[in-house]
């Protein structure tokens, strides 16, 4: 593909007359464009997002110096509009908007980052061992990944944390089970390709026992995949936990969670920033973790750097 | 079948299709029928294990569930009587050991008895059945839109890989994905309903319209079988914005993989068979990579499914909209658990459903799936 793409002419030959529109949808003639070699945005874009990452990062760990007032107690008239006392607004038990969702922060953030690390931590070793050993405890695995599949997530998750009751917890534990398949199916498939590779049988020939070869050839050979995959999950756990928690599902109320905090504007539009504003700050998170997840693929996988 | 089991088949004057690696060819066409019929056979049987799978989740999570399953499962006022709460135990066997309570749970759910909701009071199928047709009115509309949508966006974002529009798209699919679903629909409704005023406050209907006879339970649809024009489009009004909704969230998801299957496809021998022998480029799009990119639209389609029910649950108690999004809200919110298993039973039932359905199409589309 390369070598016949770096043979195309790069340029419209002379006379032939491009129409504007065709232009755009990508209509001409002849020969398709030469592929760009790089593409400098993505640079820009990964700086943004950890500048991002970075500045919510310090909101959260020095919310009580930054949120200007109690997130639990009423600081203000019910439902006061956006002003120079309330930056966003009071909600309708008179809590400073701002500052629930500076603490806020200090719920969803490390709550994502823990469903990612329990489902990896689950997902990569139960997909370690049934890539490694193989037979029946391969195929029960497998079996109990399609079971977990045959749900969409939120509903299976929603059922979960329904039935164990509501707390950040069995949120957290709700997540874990709808997300660790994904990680056990890449695992498994990264170890399956090492598992007939010539280096093993060298090291099998020289010796090396099996558990030795799991932990000093097979795993460090085998992470890699799962953790472009976690990366791209973070912004996804946050997404769903906020979403658990506007069903009412997530950490207990008053806890300043952003989903539970849009759920609370929902019934009254004339209040639009009870919850449009938190849903911007669920925005900016997840966005900033997808455009990070991407850059993490990209350094770790070269393959996705030619697709895009 | 042949006519459009393979994009290639239908176009024989095109001297493309002599490489078309998806092109029919004739050694295979004696063993299709029977290689086909075993490959749903299979499918068929992975289904049904995945079902009875799926009721063993359920079972064991109510069983997980703290505390005795009569309180749970009962109304309040239920449980004051001694004779109702005896009559529970002895219906669902929770007097006898954990398989033979499996069984009697299956053989209830075998004859559609879900349970009682502890909110509504009634029969949780009989809810469903009030609750369902709603959500299709939304979804089967999302789902056309979206997959039409997202072929066309992927397709160009393909064509104008790293350029502006691929972009564009690619950003917009990114935001898309990063942005709450119920928070867009609240931001939805604010801007047209509350700002703009040119949407309906929720709900399926306008308060001075009667509901259409009861028919199909879809009021666009009944609404034209009686013959209510102004019925109809005022319940098309009330559907475009839960409609545009889902349908923003489903494509951005679905963009990315429209994007790099139609990738793959230009990357092909044959696409660039095509371009050499100097066919025009839009002749190439269209015979070439769309046909055989339109195959991927079968796979996603099982993506798109998931991200529409998985949207309805959350979009539906914004908008009032009485589908079993709506039901599986209000059930969450009082906790009323034998409801959410409920909707959660039909869900899985009918996703596995789509995905065994998708599973086949595609297997019928392209042969090469049946035999791995």
């Amino acid at each position: 593909m390369n070598e016949l793409a770096s043979q195309r002419p790069t340029k419209p030959v002379a006379g032939e007359v491009i129409l504007p529109a065709r232009r755009w949808f990508g209509i001409r003639p002849g020969r398709p464009r030469p592929e760009r070699p790089a593409r400098p945005p993505a640079r820009a874009l990964t700086a943004v997002a950890i500048v991002i990452l970075v500045g919510w990062l310090i909101v959260a760990i020095a919310a009580p110096l930054i949120a200007p007032y109690d997130p639990l107690a009423q600081s203000g008239p019910y439902y006061s509009a956006p002003s120079a006392a309330h930056w966003f607004g009071t909600d309708q038990l008179g809590r400073d908007i701002l500052s629930r969702i500076v603490y806020g922060s200090r719920l969803s953030l490390p709550l994502a980052v823990a469903i990612v690390a329990l489902a990896l931590a689950i997902g990569g070793t139960l997909g370690l061992l049934a890539g490694y050993i193989g037979r029946w405890v391969d195929e029960s695995l497998m079996r109990l990944t399609d079971l977990v599949f045959a749900f969409p997530p939120i509903i299976l998750a929603m059922v979960v944390s329904a039935a164990f009751g509501p707390s950040a917890r069995n949120a957290v534990l709700a997540l874990v089970l709808v997300s660790w398949p994904t990680y056990a199916r890449v695992v498994r498939s990264a170890v399956l390709s090492i598992r007939g590779s010539d280096f093993l049988h060298a090291s099998r020939l020289l010796g090396v026992g099996p558990w030795q070869a799991l932990r000093r050839d097979v795993l460090p050979n085998s992470v890699g995949p799962s953790v472009v995959l976690a990366s791209l999950e973070l912004g996804n756990a946050v997404l769903m936990l906020a979403s658990l928690s506007f069903l009412g599902l997530g950490p207990r109320p008053p806890a300043p969670e952003w989903g539970a905090m849009i759920a609370a504007g929902a019934t009254d539009l004339s209040k639009w920033w009870v919850s449009i504003i938190p849903g911007i700050a669920i925005l900016t998170a997840v966005l900033a973790f997808n455009l990070l997840g991407d850059a993490v693929r990209d350094w770790l996988d070269p393959r996705s750097r030619r697709r895009g | 079948m042949s006519e459009t089991a393979t994009p290639a088949a239908s176009l024989p004057d095109d001297p493309g299709t002599l490489i078309d690696p998806d092109g029919d060819r004739p050694a295979a066409r004696s063993g299709r029928s029977r290689s086909l019929l075993r490959f749903i056979v299979k499918k068929l049987l992975t289904t049904i294990g995945l079902l009875f799978g799926v009721t063993v989740l359920t079972f064991l999570l109510v069983q997980a569930v703290p505390g005795d399953p009569s309180t749970t499962n009962l109304t309040e006022a239920a449980q004051q009587d001694p004779e109702i709460v005896a009559a529970y135990k002895a219906k669902w066997g929770l007097d006898k050991p954990l398989p033979v309570q499996y069984l009697t749970y299956l053989n209830n759910l075998l004859h559609g008895d879900l349970g009682t909701s502890q909110s509504t009071g009634n029969s949780i199928l009989s809810d469903l059945a009030k609750y369902v047709p709603a959500t299709i009115e939304l979804a089967i509309p999302a789902m056309v839109l979206s997959l039409l949508i997202s072929i066309g966006l992927g397709m160009w974002a393909a064509v104008r890989k790293d350029r502006a529009a691929d972009h564009t798209i690619r950003a917009g699919a990114l935001i898309g994905l990063s942005t709450p679903s119920f928070w867009l629909a609240i931001v939805a409704l604010y801007i047209f309903f509350y700002v703009l005023g040119i949407a309906p406050n929720g709900g399926r209907l306008s308060t001075k319209f009667r509901p259409p006879q009861d028919i199909t339970g879809m009021y666009t649809v009944d609404a034209l079988l009686t013959g209510r024009p102004l019925v109809f489009w005022d319940a098309l009004w009330h559907l475009a914005l839960p409609v545009l909704v889902l349908t923003s969230l489903t494509v951005s998801i679905l963009i990315r993989f429209v994007r790099s299957a139609m990738l793959e496809v230009l990357d092909q021998d044959y696409v660039k068979a095509a371009y050499a022998k100097g066919l025009p480029r839009f002749t190439v799009l269209r015979r070439h990579v769309l046909r055989a990119g339109l195959v991927q639209v079968v796979t996603v389609g099982g993506l798109a499914f998931a991200s529409l029910l998985s949207g309805t649950v959350l979009i539906e108690q914004i908008y009032s909209w009485p589908g079993i999004g709506q039901y599986a809200y209000l059930a969450a919110l009082n906790l009323d658990l034998p409801a959410i298993m409920g909707v959660g039973l039909f869900v899985a039932l009918v996703y596995i459903l789509v995905n065994l359905l998708i599973d086949v199409l595609y297997g019928i589309i392209d042969p090469r799936i049946r035999v791995s």
